[in-house]
């Protein structure tokens, strides 16, 4: 039963009762429309350095959120303290809030409807949560790969460390739906650096392991392969420090899923906001070159991009039963054929988009946050036809560079220009690998990039990669969210040189 | 449960440990904001949050683990959890390479028994009769004002009881025309709105719009470049953040072997002052996690001014009270203003008449570490890059640039420094507001690309 892995602290709550007196008041109050939210967010964090532990911090955030529509304008409040005579009171504040401002709102609510989801229980797909695993356990285990990275030649410092959330969510509206949910986050990692004392220099390498909606067994091997990792950081390093400096110009690049992730996020994931594109965002996040009157027919990418938005995906950092306004999750397409075909969306602006259903991205970070619309899984569909690997897109360029792994990003606010490194690049010459380059930044104006994509991997290449802090709104909210996309091939990318930029 | 009585029954419930810190914060906020001309989401919100660190002594050395919670204390017996949970936290952690005794009382706050102070929407009674004004007029606005007060009380089992009130306020306004080509933007910080003239500030921000009249397309390339002062504010900001010691001694940062090292001849000085009239920042230093330069120990350590680049040499970087003693130096606390000083009274508007051809910029965005070793970063010009020639500004810019450049050579190619006037970080602003800064000439800025975004 998916009711009995809900953390039982968090069941143990009057979430029933809340809902009955904050839902019994705003009705009386006269809102047509109010939700519920009762959050409980459990967070860890384990940081070493050099073998050693800097810290060890466990947070808890707990609340009640009321959100009301009062002819036609939202209100809203939140409280900590969690009884249904205070979720009460916190629906009294939430209505007042809402006749406070229907004299400055010149806009009229209006959402896309919802069928009731009554009783709901959803839980994502982790095996250990890992918060009932032993602190020391966890600690005895990042010690452990810290010195096995420390041992290797070269290796001067090393940090390592891991991130765990549990979120439970429970939800319920004037409609009937009632939802109940806990899903597990975590984000392992771990950083080796070399100093070369003589020439002043330094230089690292980084995991490039995904953050992913997993438990405990992520860290013993299911997922990813620690141990494979941990043994090739040290040479990878080395040949790194070692590797000539790349020469500036246009490349075909070969483009790792472990760097790829982070370009679907900045050039697509954010771009393909309703939210940015009608201006919510401009003075802050920024806005979107992709706007709503080119839908269906703004050309994005070549004939080989495909994209969706899903909250859906095993194990996306963003997937969820049922979203922040009572919207059961699924899978769209955002980019289909190369041509942007569709918007991620709250209730509120699937009805401004005209549709009948809103493809459930509404979230809030808190209890204490308004939920706004943030971003689903968006991902990148491998080849569907044939499954192409990595070392044969390879063999397609004759000069050329493979990047592997992020570090360094940048996009502007309209989401045109970028650049990006990597944590490795290899020369690709005829075909070939043929050794790491150094100092490699990639530039690029959104569609040209996507109208240079020749060439998709296939299913078989295919991450699911992401992050856990994106950032956005004012108030700042933060989200996690997962980005799925097999290897693909570009032709002629502005390439820089490092060095050269900071001449 | 009131802050001060959550501070004294945690230390009770602690007296068999080595050591403990605790620390209460209650927060309100009363935010306003608008898109299209039109308001979106506004509100009023408070929180608090009890952090506790337990120091327990073990084998090897003494350890510290850190647990807290939003929830709201109505049961002693939450606090007595907390404690168990924070001691079970530092048995796992094992011995902290940072341990050092907590800090004795020196001195102590008349307010330490008083309530928080709280901020309302009404903070904003004159700026919002301002905003509407502003929102009436024919220009598309978009912008964010909020306006947050915390309250924190230090206490530990060394006897320290400290409070502290932090008021952080700002604002900002970004104009576009109607047909959205040109977009401008103003900000300000402030403590609490008294001194914010929103009707001016969106007045700036039309003139700004008026130069977009004439619009003109540069290539990318090196440009003499006028970075205003929200733009410096954030570059120095970034530099500040990268100036931690144990990195540079460990040669794994861009200032190993620095300090000593002269980047300009100018007398600039970088410096983060508690004290610093109208950005004033706690006078002791509270944290609740361990990291390079900082200690959960060194809670309640005074804090001072430092120099972090002095009369154009740089001078210092952070070190926790555990750190000074392993590499021989004295305690130095990361700062929550910055300054950039030592400059000439040159206004902004008088360095664009001394100006024969160049960019002057509104602010930066999405700046970012490419490379460590050099402090390379990347960004893009926002809201208005103009044009100056003949000492006048002649066009807009009808686009932005991407740079590329490093942030310690803004301070060692600066050509011309103007006076120092209080700023806006725009891009580190949800973390940072405290910042007085000048314009400040750089003779060949890296535009590494055209961005078509506005």
């Amino acid at each position: 039963m998916a009711s009995d892995r809900i953390d039982p602290g968090f069941r143990a709550l009057p979430l029933e009762a809340m809902a009955d007196a904050a839902l019994g008041r705003a009705r009386e109050l006269g809102a047509q429309h109010a939700d519920v939210r009762v959050e409980q967010i459990v967070s860890q964090e384990i940081e070493l350095r050099d073998g050693t532990v800097t810290g060890v911090s466990d947070s808890t955030t707990l609340g009640l959120a009321v959100r009301v529509i009062v002819d036609g304008v939202w209100g809203f409040a939140s409280h900590v303290e969690l009884t249904p005579a205070r979720a009460a009171a916190t629906a009294e504040r939430a209505v007042q809030v809402a006749r406070t401002l229907a004299p400055v709102a010149k806009e009229r609510v209006e959402r896309a409807d919802e069928p009731v989801h009554a009783g709901a229980v959803w839980v994502s797909k982790y095996r250990i949560d890992p918060f009932t695993v032993p602190t020391r356990e966890k600690v005895e285990l990042l010690t452990e790969w810290s010195q096995r990275l420390l041992a290797a030649d070269g290796i001067d410092h090393v940090r390592a460390g891991v991130a765990q959330v549990r979120e439970n969510k429970f939800y319920a509206d004037l409609t009937g739906t009632s939802t109940i949910q806990q899903r597990v986050r975590i984000a392992p990692t771990f950083d080796a650096t070399s100093v070369d004392r003589a020439s002043g220099g330094f230089e690292s390498m980084r995991t490039i392991a995904p953050p992913t909606g997993r438990g405990w067994e992520y860290l013993t091997g299911e997922g990813w392969d620690w141990d494979a990792e941990l043994a090739t950081v040290p040479e990878l390093l080395a040949e790194k420090i070692k590797a000539p400096s790349v020469v500036a110009g246009a490349y075909d690049l070969v483009i790792d899923p472990t760097n790829l992730w982070l370009t679907i996020h900045e050039s697509v994931g954010h771009a393909t906001e309703y939210d940015r594109a009608i201006g919510y965002e401009a003075a802050y996040a920024g806005t979107s070159f992709a706007t709503p009157d080119k839908l269906g027919t703004l050309r994005y990418g070549s004939e080989v991009m495909h994209v969706t938005g899903d909250r859906t995906v095993p194990h996306g950092l963003a997937t969820v039963g049922f979203d922040d306004d009572g919207v059961a999750t699924s899978e769209w397409d955002l980019v289909r054929a190369g041509v942007l075909v569709g918007y991620q969306l709250d209730r509120t602006f699937a009805t401004r988009l005209g549709l009948e259903r809103s493809n459930g991205c509404a979230y809030a970070d808190s209890p204490h946050h308004v939920p706004i619309q943030r971003m689903a899984n968006v991902s990148l569909r491998p080849d569907p036809v044939q499954d192409t690997s990595t070392d044969e897109l390879i063999a397609g360029v004759e000069r050329g560079i493979y990047v592997v792994g992020d570090r360094s990003w940048s996009i502007d606010m309209q989401r045109y220009n970028f650049q990006f490194t990597g944590q490795r690049f290899y020369s690709i010459e005829n075909g070939k690998l043929a050794g790491q380059l150094r100092d490699v930044a990639y530039q690029a104006t959104t569609t040209d990039f996507w109208g240079s994509m020749d060439a998709v991997g296939g299913p078989s290449t295919w991450v699911l990669h992401g992050a856990m802090n994106c950032g956005k709104a004012q108030p700042g909210q933060i989200a996690p969210v997962s980005h799925g996309c097999p290897s693909a091939r570009f032709r002629g990318v502005n390439v820089l040189n490092t060095q050269e930029e900071a001449q | 449960m009131r802050a001060q009585e959550v501070v004294e029954r945690t230390l009770a419930a602690a007296t068999h440990l080595h050591g403990c810190v605790v620390l209460v914060r209650e927060s309100s906020e009363a935010v306003l904001r608008w898109a299209n001309s039109t308001m979106t989401t506004n509100g009023h919100t408070t929180s608090g949050r009890v952090t506790v660190i337990a120091m327990v002594a073990g084998e090897g050395g003494t350890a510290a683990g850190v647990v807290s919670s939003s929830a709201s204390i109505t049961d002693v017996a939450q606090l007595d959890a907390l404690v168990r949970a924070a001691e079970a936290a530092a048995r796992d952690a094992g011995p902290a390479r940072d341990a050092t005794a907590l800090v004795e009382p020196s001195t102590s706050d008349s307010g330490w028994d008083e309530p928080a102070v709280e901020t309302s929407i009404g903070v904003f009674g004159t700026f919002a009769d301002g905003l509407a004004e502003v929102l009436a007029g024919p220009q598309r606005q978009y912008g964010f004002a909020s306006h947050d007060i915390t309250t924190t009380w230090l206490g530990t089992s060394s006897g320290l009881r400290r409070r502290w009130v932090q008021p952080t306020g700002s604002v900002e306004l970004n104009a576009k025309t109607p047909d959205l080509g040109s977009s401008a933007w103003t900000g300000a910080s402030t403590t609490d709105f008294a001194d914010i003239d929103v009707v001016a500030l969106a007045a700036e921000a039309g003139r700004r719009l008026e130069w977009g009249r004439r619009k003109i397309e540069l290539p990318a390339g090196r440009y003499e470049t006028l970075l205003p002062p929200a733009a410096v504010a954030d570059l120095m900001i970034d530099l500040m953040w990268s100036m931690t010691g144990r990195p540079a001694q460990e040669g794994r940062s861009a200032f190993a072997g620095k300090v000593g090292e002269r980047l300009t001849d100018l007398p600039l000085t970088l410096v983060s002052d508690p004290a610093a009239k109208g950005l004033e920042t706690e006078p002791f230093l509270t944290t609740s996690a361990s990291e390079d330069g900082v200690s959960v120990f060194d809670n309640g350590v005074p804090t001072r001014a430092v120099e972090w680049v002095r009369e154009g040499v740089v001078n210092e970087l952070t070190y926790s009270r555990a750190e000074a003693a392993e590499f021989g130096t004295s305690f130095t606390p990361g700062g929550d203003n910055v300054l950039l000083t030592g400059g000439s009274t040159a206004t902004g508007q008088e360095m664009v008449a001394s100006t024969g051809r160049g960019l002057l910029l509104t602010c930066l965005w999405y700046i970012r570490v490419v490379d460590p070793a050099t402090l390379l970063v990347t960004g893009l010009t926002r809201d208005g890059v103009y044009l100056v020639e003949g000492g006048e500004v002649v066009a807009e810019v009808d686009h932005n640039f991407r740079f590329n450049y490093s942030l310690l050579d803004v301070l060692r190619r600066a050509g011309e420094v103007g006076a120092t006037e209080r700023t806006l970080p725009r891009e580190w602003k949800d973390w940072f507001t405290r910042a007085a800064m000048p314009h400040v000439r750089v003779p060949e800025f890296n535009m590494s690309s055209v961005s078509l975004g506005r």
